[in-house]
C-alpha cells in the first residue's frame, strides 16, 4: 500500500504505539518479574524456574501433566471433528448443494453468538447421558469444542476454498475417472491443504485455552489443572503462562506464515 | 474465468443432451445421495448445538414438559437485576474504552505497509491477546496488581501508595474492568482494521485535490464512513465481555457479581436450592441480550461492506 496522505504524523504514531505498547507490556513484565522474585526477601532469584521441573514438585507437576495430556487429546480429537465431519460437509456444499451455502453459513457462525456458559446449561443434561453411554473421559468434551471453534474452522477452511476452483478440479478428477473419495483425498484436500492446516491450527489454540466447558462440566484440563496449581503455587502457575503464551504467539506465527488465510477479513 | 465458464456450461450440456429419458430418478437419485451426506454433520449439530441450545433456552420456561414463565419472574430478583446491571456496565465501559484505543491504534497503523514489521507483529499479537482471556489473564494481573504483584508493590515501595488503600478491589467487579481491556483493545485493532483499510487513497486525494484539508478529510469523509464500523465493532466488544466468564471465574474469588458467575452459581448450588430453573433463566436472559446485539451488529455489519469491497 502507497502513503495515501491521511496517514498520522511520525510523532502521533510514536506517541500512540508507545503508550499502548507499554500500558500492554506492563501486565506480562510484571508476570516475568513475579517469577524471579523471592518471595521473602524481595530480592531476585531463579530458584522458581529452575525448581519448576524438580521432582519435589510432584504435586504441582502431576495435576499439570494429567491436564496438558488431557488437553492435547482433546485437540486431536477436535481436529478430527473437524477435518472429518465439517470439511467433507464444506466441500459436499460448494459442489452439490450451493443453495444451502448461506443457510449452512448461519448456521457454522451461529457459536459465535451463543456465549460458552449458555452452551454449558444446555451440555450439562447431555453429558449426563454421555457419562453413563461413553465414561467420563476428558476426549468426550471434544463434541462440544468442536461446536466452540467452528465458526473459526469454516472462515479458513471457507477462505481456501474461495481461492480455488473447486467445481473445474472435481470434475476434471471425475472425468479422469476417478471415485469420489479418490478426488476427495487425492484431489480436493491437497488443494485446501492450507485451509484444513489453519483450521486445525486454530482449534488446537482454542481447545488449549478452554476452561468454561470444563470446569463446569468437572473435566480436568490443561487450564482447570492451571487453576488448581494457581492455588498451591502462584509462581507455577505464572511460569505456565507465560510459557503458554509464548506457545500461542508462536503458533499464531505459524498460522500467519501460512499464507493469506486470515480471520481478519470477515471478523 | 470466461473459458473455465464456457467448459464448465460445455459439461452442463453435454450431460443434459447424454441421458434424456432417465434424466429424472437419476436426478432424484443424486440429489437424495448428496442429501445423505449432510446427515453426519446434521446429527452432530442436531445433538451439540441445536439440542444444548434448546435444553439451555427451555429449562427455564419449560417445567415438567409444558410451558411456565412464572419462572421469568427470577429475573425481576433483585439480586439477579443487580448482576445484569453489572455485566451491562461492565461490557458497555470495556467496550467503548476498548473500543477507543484499537482505534487509536489502528489510526497510528495507516499507511503503513501491510506486510511490514510492524503490522505483522502488531496482528500476530492482537491475535494472542484476544484470546488471552481467562485464567492466565487473571494471573498475569493477579502476578501485576494482585495484593502482592509486581506493580502493587512497586508503587507502594517508591511512591509510598497503596492501591488498595479502600480495599483489594482486585478482587471484586472493578478488578475485572483492566483485565477485560487486556482483551477487548486487541479484539478492536483485529474487527477494525479490515474498515480502517478500506479508506480509499482516492478519497484523499479528491478531498486535497479539492482544497480540503487532513482535518476536512476526517471530519467530513473519514468519520462518517468508520463511524457505522466502529460502531459495529464496539457492539461485538459488548458481546464479548457479555459472554466471558474465565477470566472472572479466576479473578472473582467470591460472589457472583455478574451473570456468568451467577450462572455458574444456579448450575452448582440448583440441587440444593431447589431453583432448578435459575440457570435456564438467566441463560434465556443472556442468550436475549446477546442476540440482540448481534443482530444489530450483523445489520450494520451488512450496511458497512458496501465500503470495503
Amino acid at each position: 500500500m502507497k502513503a495515501i496522505g491521511i496517514e498520522p504524523s511520525r510523532g502521533a504514531r510514536w506517541l500512540i504505539g508507545s503508550v499502548i505498547g507499554i500500558l500492554f507490556a506492563i501486565p506480562l513484565l510484571s508476570t516475568v518479574m513475579y517469577t524471579f522474585r523471592d518471595g521473602d526477601s524481595g530480592g531476585l532469584t531463579v530458584a522458581h524456574w529452575a525448581g519448576l521441573f524438580d521432582s519435589n514438585n510432584q504435586h504441582v507437576l502431576k495435576p499439570l501433566w494429567i491436564g496438558l495430556t488431557n488437553s492435547l487429546i482433546l485437540a486431536v480429537v477436535t481436529v478430527g471433528i473437524v477435518l472429518v465431519l465439517l470439511a467433507p460437509t464444506m466441500i459436499l456444499i460448494n459442489l452439490r448443494l450451493p443453495q444451502l451455502r448461506r443457510a449452512f453459513e448461519f448456521l457454522v457462525l451461529l457459536p459465535i453468538s451463543i456465549p460458552a456458559i449458555v452452551l454449558v446449561v444446555g451440555l450439562s443434561p447431555i453429558y449426563q447421558v454421555i457419562g453413563h453411554t461413553l465414561g467420563t473421559g476428558a476426549w468426550t468434551l471434544a463434541f462440544a469444542y468442536g461446536i466452540t471453534v467452528l465458526p473459526f474452522a469454516f472462515r479458513s477452511i471457507q477462505a481456501s476454498i474461495d481461492a480455488i476452483d473447486l467445481t473445474t478440479l472435481a470434475e476434471a478428477s471425475r472425468a479422469s475417472g476417478a471415485g469420489w473419495l479418490a478426488t476427495l483425498v487425492l484431489v480436493l484436500v491437497p488443494n485446501l491443504r492450507a485451509g484444513l492446516l489453519a483450521a486445525s491450527l486454530i482449534s488446537t489454540a482454542a481447545v488449549l485455552g478452554e476452561f468454561t466447558i470444563a470446569s463446569l462440566l468437572n473435566r480436568q484440563v490443561l487450564q482447570t489443572s492451571l487453576f488448581v496449581v494457581a492455588k498451591m503455587d502462584g509462581y507455577a502457575s505464572s511460569m505456565f503462562t507465560l510459557l503458554a503464551l509464548a506457545l500461542a504467539f508462536g503458533l499464531l506465527i505459524v498460522i500467519g506464515r501460512l499464507g493469506r488465510i486470515s480471520l481478519r477479513k470477515e471478523a | 474465468m470466461s473459458a473455465l465458464a464456457e467448459a464448465n456450461s460445455l459439461t452442463v450440456g453435454a450431460g443434459v443432451g447424454h441421458d434424456v429419458s432417465p434424466r429424472t430418478p437419476r436426478l432424484w437419485a443424486r440429489l437424495d445421495l448428496a442429501w445423505l451426506g449432510l446427515l453426519p454433520f446434521g446429527l452432530y449439530l442436531l445433538f451439540f448445538l441445536a439440542l444444548p441450545t434448546v435444553l439451555a433456552v427451555g429449562s427455564g420456561i419449560v417445567v415438567d414438559g409444558h410451558v411456565d414463565l412464572s419462572n421469568l419472574a427470577s429475573l425481576a430478583d433483585p439480586v439477579i437485576m443487580a448482576t445484569f446491571w453489572n455485566s451491562t456496565w461492565l461490557s458497555l465501559l470495556t467496550a467503548v474504552v476498548g473500543a477507543v484505543l484499537g482505534a487509536a491504534v489502528c489510526y497510528a497503523m495507516l499507511g503503513l505497509p501491510e506486510t511490514g514489521t510492524i503490522r505483522s507483529a502488531v496482528d500476530a499479537a492482537a491475535g494472542v491477546l484476544a484470546q488471552f482471556g481467562g485464567v492466565m489473564l487473571a494471573f498475569a494481573f493477579i502476578a501485576t496488581i494482585g495484593v502482592h504483584g509486581v506493580l502493587t508493590q512497586g508503587v507502594a515501595h517508591y511512591l509510598g501508595i497503596d492501591i488498595f488503600a479502600n480495599g483489594a478491589w482486585i478482587y471484586d467487579l472493578p478488578g475485572l474492568i483492566l483485565p477485560y481491556l487486556y482483551f477487548q483493545v486487541p479484539l478492536m485493532v483485529i474487527t477494525f482494521s479490515p474498515a480502517m483499510a478500506a479508506l480509499k487513497p482516492q478519497w484523499a486525494e479528491a478531498n486535497l485535490t479539492l482544497g480540503g484539508t487532513r482535518r476536512g478529510f476526517w471530519l467530513h469523509i473519514g468519520l462518517p464512513v468508520l463511524a457505522p464500523s466502529f460502531l459495529a465493532s464496539l457492539l461485538l466488544l459488548f458481546a464479548n465481555a457479555f459472554s466471558s466468564y474465565a477470566t472472572a471465574a479466576a479473578l472473582a474469588s467470591q460472589g457472583s457479581q455478574i451473570v456468568t458467575l451467577q450462572i455458574r452459581t444456579a448450575l452448582t448450588s440448583e440441587t440444593l436450592l431447589g431453583r432448578q430453573n435459575l440457570a435456564g433463566v438467566l441463560a434465556l436472559g443472556m442468550v436475549v441480550v446477546v442476540s440482540l446485539v448481534m443482530w444489530a451488529y450483523a445489520a450494520i455489519q451488512r450496511r458497512t461492506a458496501r465500503w470495503q469491497s
